[in-house]
């Protein structure tokens, strides 16, 4: 069942979303992913991701107003549906059962 | 201003809106733009640049607009539906569906045939690999006596020397000669060949084959000749023929080349090809010869292979020069060339002295322009009757509105039925376009057996396209028609749609079909009157019961005296050429003033030519004696050769003597006899003085023999057998006069067979036209009619009633037609005819009577049916 594990990218943007709460919309995901991973993403890749989610239903979407910024066009802010928080809870948990799968005493060898 | 300057420029916008979907369009360049703004603080062209990366780097599979087609899936969908409404609704109204189909299906049979004959005709010569680098130097000339300038395809010898020893920018010139006609002599063997003379860059220049000998150097020698496989097979057989010699007369010749069979549509037909240095050699120590001089421009052809890149108009520079320099040496005659490239010349311009077949653009457009009438007048039809039957339709296309289709669908689903039909008619045309092709063959294309009107797979894609167009032009009418009703109307008062507003168009485009039936009809029987007219007017001597042998080079004392001894030749005599076939032979004439010379057409006979004709003395006789060897001493002049030089009577020009320049000597000739005028050209053009000079062996090209008798094959047979005596290689050529004539006003009997049978097809798609809208209007009045008769209208009452504005449209057509033909073809088409049937009301008015009959028959047929249903079965139910 690959089509319900969410990609490495596709969590963060997912996670990102969320933590903006309402004022996610294309821009500022791409601003806040680069603040916190201090990746440099394109807003080209960014879009593509989203524009999948959305199509997998994990975020939904609407037209915010129009502002005076960008020429008067609307933002499409996006918020993370029903679908998407199960599967953002379901990758958490999963890696949470790993975590907790792993002895202690593994890691000591590892410097 | 510093707002503004946040933005970026208008056209990087555009490039977006370019691909991207609508959806997406508005969020994505606000990103886009809010990046640029802050791009905008390290500087704007980094601002820019990274905003036309973006634009590039967001075309992706998601973002791309999709095509309409492909995003509505309802359209397959939609079409199946079209498809199913389009053949129920045919099938529903049959009568209707069989005059649409058949109606399109004869007008296009007839526009197949066009399509099939004139992609047969641009695909000549297209096969020459350097074709777009060869170029054909062409003449224009006028003279005093003919100021208006001809045009010819040949040109002289003295043009492409020039060209080749004085001027460059060209790979090759080719000379090439028409008329090489020899008996081949090979042992036993000999056959009667026709071919060209051609220089030795033949075979560079142009994509002839050969199957042996070297295309180099196959032309360089004198006297070499390349035959192509068919005549070397029938010359030598088995044998090989590269390096054979063949005797030609007093000539010999080395066959230096085999050619490959030749292509069928290429302008250039020969069965051999003699070298021309060949020519120039027996030319080059003659100091009488005209061959290298600037006005011999009848024979010869220069075809020019340019490098790549040269601009032709070059050349047209060089020839201009030339020209210029030539044209001031004399003020007699006026030369110009021009070059014309490969591609132009089949079809070509009106073109005299054409190397091989041809036909020029004139004679296609009136083909296409005559076959128009005919297609234009049945897609009349097909919208006509739709827009008439629209009502029945309106309920559909009432509901598909209320159920959302918008109007421009609509119009699309009555395009695509008449697509439809279109192409069903188009299956059904390419049956008749069978049955009429031998007949196109025949009476347009002729002898030439060089078109063959085969079918190829490309023009299927012609016929599909033509269809569509067809359906297109047919359909858009009745389409738009309909597509404008509104549902609400339709629903409320569907009577409230009544046809009222198509009917004023309708009733023109009838009264257009019938102007056209009527011109067409008019038009061929002008035709047929003028082509009587030319076979009876009364030339001014006898040709009944003569027959013309044609000589073909033999002795004529030989043959004469042999055919004399039969009982049936009671006359006989020998000419040069035929009057009145389109043949003319010219000579200049002087009488006393050296300086005042006439062109005129003469003809080189013997002493009883004047008896088997039965000429008209006017004064004198014929000559005393023939001239059985050197010069000619008597001329026999008509009429108009009397008034050119100011004779006062025929009695007082007995006697007199004129001068002709003939093989650059001046003959002079006494003239015996005056004849009457008479028909020396053909009937429609000028008539010139004619001077009927006294013939020598060598002029004479036919015997002219007075035949009595019943059994005209018996006949010919027995003068058969004398000709085998004499020429055992040519096989006997003879044809009574009359059969000449007419042959050679074949073109007029062309014009009205043409005309004849366009007229035939439109009258026929017309009046299917007639009957489907007598069909309808008497449907729909069904009712009025019963109630008309239940109140004691009479049978002849009705029958005016309902056909009473049809009449008006034909009597309104035929005001239109007859003044237009009358002015086309009195004006145009005849204006130059010199002998010609004057238009009167019967050719006029036959048109009209033909069509009012058709007419009349058609609508009474349907208005008597609809008079005589009983109104009890119709308002039963009222």
């Amino acid at each position: 069942m690959k089509g319900t594990n969410l990609g490495e990218f596709e969590e963060i943007v997912l996670l990102t979303i969320a933590s903006l709460m309402s004022d996610a919309y294309s821009v500022n995901i791409v601003d806040e992913i680069a603040e916190v991973t201090g990746r440099k993403t394109k807003l080209g890749v960014v879009h593509a991701v989203l524009n999948r989610l959305e199509k997998k239903g994990l975020i939904l979407s609407e037209l915010g107003e129009p502002t005076k910024e960008r020429g008067g066009r609307r933002k499409r802010f996006f918020q993370i549906s029903h679908a998407g928080k199960v599967s953002l809870m379901k990758a958490k948990e999963q890696r949470d059962r790993l975590w907790n799968n792993i002895p202690e005493l593994v890691f000591q060898d590892i410097r | 201003m510093s707002e503004n300057r946040n933005i970026p420029p208008r056209w990087m916008n555009w490039l977006l809106e370019l691909y991207c979907s609508k959806e997406l369009l508005e969020d994505l360049q606000g990103d886009l733009h809010e990046y640029y703004a802050r791009n905008l603080k390290k500087s704007r062209f980094k601002a820019n640049a990274i905003f036309i990366l973006d634009v590039i780097k967001f075309c992706r599979l998601y973002t791309i607009r999709k095509p309409k087609i492909l995003g509505q899936m309802t359209f397959l969908n939609l079409m199946n539906n079209y498809f199913k409404t389009s053949a129920r609704s045919l099938a529903r109204n049959k009568l209707f569906s069989t005059i649409n189909i058949l109606g399109l299906a004869i007008a296009m049979s007839v526009g197949v045939l066009m399509i099939t004959y004139i992609s047969e005709l641009l695909s000549f010569d297209t096969f020459h690999e350097k074709g777009d680098r060869i170029y054909r130097v062409q003449s224009t000339y006028s003279s005093i006596s003919s100021p208006e300038p001809n045009d010819f395809a040949s040109t002289s010898v003295f043009i492409g020397k020039k060209l080749k020893e004085e001027y460059s920018g060209f790979e090759k010139v080719l000379f090439m000669r028409r008329n090489f006609r020899a008996d081949l002599n090979k042992g036993e063997n000999t056959i009667s060949i026709r071919g060209l003379y051609a220089s030795r860059e033949f075979f560079e220049v142009l994509s002839f084959g050969l199957v042996a000998g070297d295309p180099l150097t196959a032309l360089s020698e004198p006297n070499s000749i390349v035959l192509t496989k068919k005549s070397a097979e029938k010359l030598f057989k088995d044998e090989e023929a590269i390096g054979q010699v063949v005797i030609s007369g007093d000539q010999s010749y080395t066959v230096t080349g085999v050619a490959e069979n030749l292509p069928k549509n290429s302008h250039i037909q020969f069965e051999a090809l003699l070298s021309f240095v060949t020519l120039e050699n027996r030319y080059a120590d003659s100091e009488t010869t005209t061959f290298f001089d600037w006005r011999s421009i009848w024979m010869n052809y220069v075809y020019l292979l340019l490098p790549e890149g040269q601009d032709p108009n070059v050349i047209n520079g060089y020839l201009k020069d030339i020209a210029m320099v030539e044209n001031a040496k004399t003020d007699r005659f006026k030369i110009t060339h021009q070059v014309e490239s490969l591609a132009n010349l089949v079809p070509s311009q009106e073109l005299s002295n054409q190397i091989g077949p041809s036909m020029s653009w004139t004679g296609i457009y009136q083909l296409v322009f005559l076959t128009l009438f005919v297609i234009v007048s049945a897609c009349f039809n097909y919208t006509n009757l739709s827009i008439a039957r629209s009502l029945r339709r309106a309920k559909e296309v009432g509901v598909r509105k209320v159920v959302g289709a918008g109007r421009y669908q609509i119009f699309t689903q009555f395009v695509f039925e008449a697509v439809i039909v279109a192409l069903i008619s188009v299956i059904i045309s390419y049956g008749l376009f069978m049955l009429v092709k031998p007949f196109f063959m025949e009476i347009v294309i002729g002898s030439n057996d060089l078109i063959t009107m085969n079918f190829q797979w490309v023009h299927v894609i012609y016929f599909i396209a033509f269809a569509l167009f067809i359906g297109l032009i047919a359909g858009i009418l009745p389409s738009l028609v309909l597509a404008k009703l509104k549902a609400i109307s339709v629903f409320r008062d569907a009577s409230s749609v009544k046809l009222m507003k198509g009917l004023n168009l309708r009733r023109v485009l009838i009264v257009l079909q019938f102007t056209m039936s009527i011109f067409l009809i008019i038009g061929s029987t002008i035709a047929y009157r003028q082509y009587k007219f030319a076979l009876n007017f009364d030339m001014g001597f006898t040709t009944e019961n003569v027959l013309n042998v044609s000589l073909q080079n033999n002795d004529s004392k030989i043959l004469m005296t042999e055919m004399e001894k039969l009982p049936e030749v009671s006359k006989i005599s020998r000419s040069g050429m035929i009057p009145n076939t389109g043949e003319i032979w010219g000579e200049e004439i002087k009488y006393k003033d050296p300086l005042d010379s006439a062109d005129v057409f003469v003809n080189f006979v013997d002493k009883s030519y004047f008896s088997t004709h039965e000429f008209t003395f006017l004064a004198g006789g014929s000559f005393p004696y023939d001239q059985e060897d050197g010069d000619a001493k008597f001329v026999v002049v008509d009429e108009l050769l009397l008034k050119r030089f100011s004779f006062e009577s025929p009695q007082s020009a007995i006697g007199e003597v004129i001068t002709v320049s003939r093989r650059l000597e001046d003959l002079k000739l006494e003239i015996v006899g005056v004849v009457n005028e008479f028909q020396y050209t053909k009937i429609h053009s000028e008539s010139e003085p004619v001077a009927l000079i006294q013939g020598t062996p060598e002029d004479y090209m036919h015997l002219n023999l007075v035949v009595k008798t019943n059994d005209v094959v018996a006949f010919m047979d027995k003068l058969e057998a004398i000709w085998a005596e004499v020429d055992r290689v040519h096989p006997f050529e003879a044809q009574f006069y009359d059969d000449l004539i007419q042959e050679s006003y074949n073109a007029q009997a062309t014009l009205f067979k043409i005309f004849g049978f366009l007229a035939f097809l439109a009258i026929s798609i017309a009046s299917m036209g007639l009957l489907g809208m007598a069909v309808f209007t008497t449907e729909t009045r069904r009712k009025e009619i019963s109630v008309r008769k239940v109140l004691g209208a009479s049978m002849n009452n009705l029958m005016f009633i309902l056909s009473k504005g049809f009449m008006a449209m034909l009597l309104v057509s035929a005001l239109i037609a007859m003044p237009l033909s009358y002015l086309f073809f009195s004006e145009m088409v005849m204006a130059d005819f010199v002998n010609r049937i004057t238009i009167g009301p019967v050719e006029l008015l036959s048109g009209v009577f033909i069509v009012f009959a058709i007419g009349i028959l058609t609508i009474g047929w349907q208005t008597s049916r609809a008079a005589k249903t009983n109104p009890a079965d119709m308002l039963r139910d009222e």
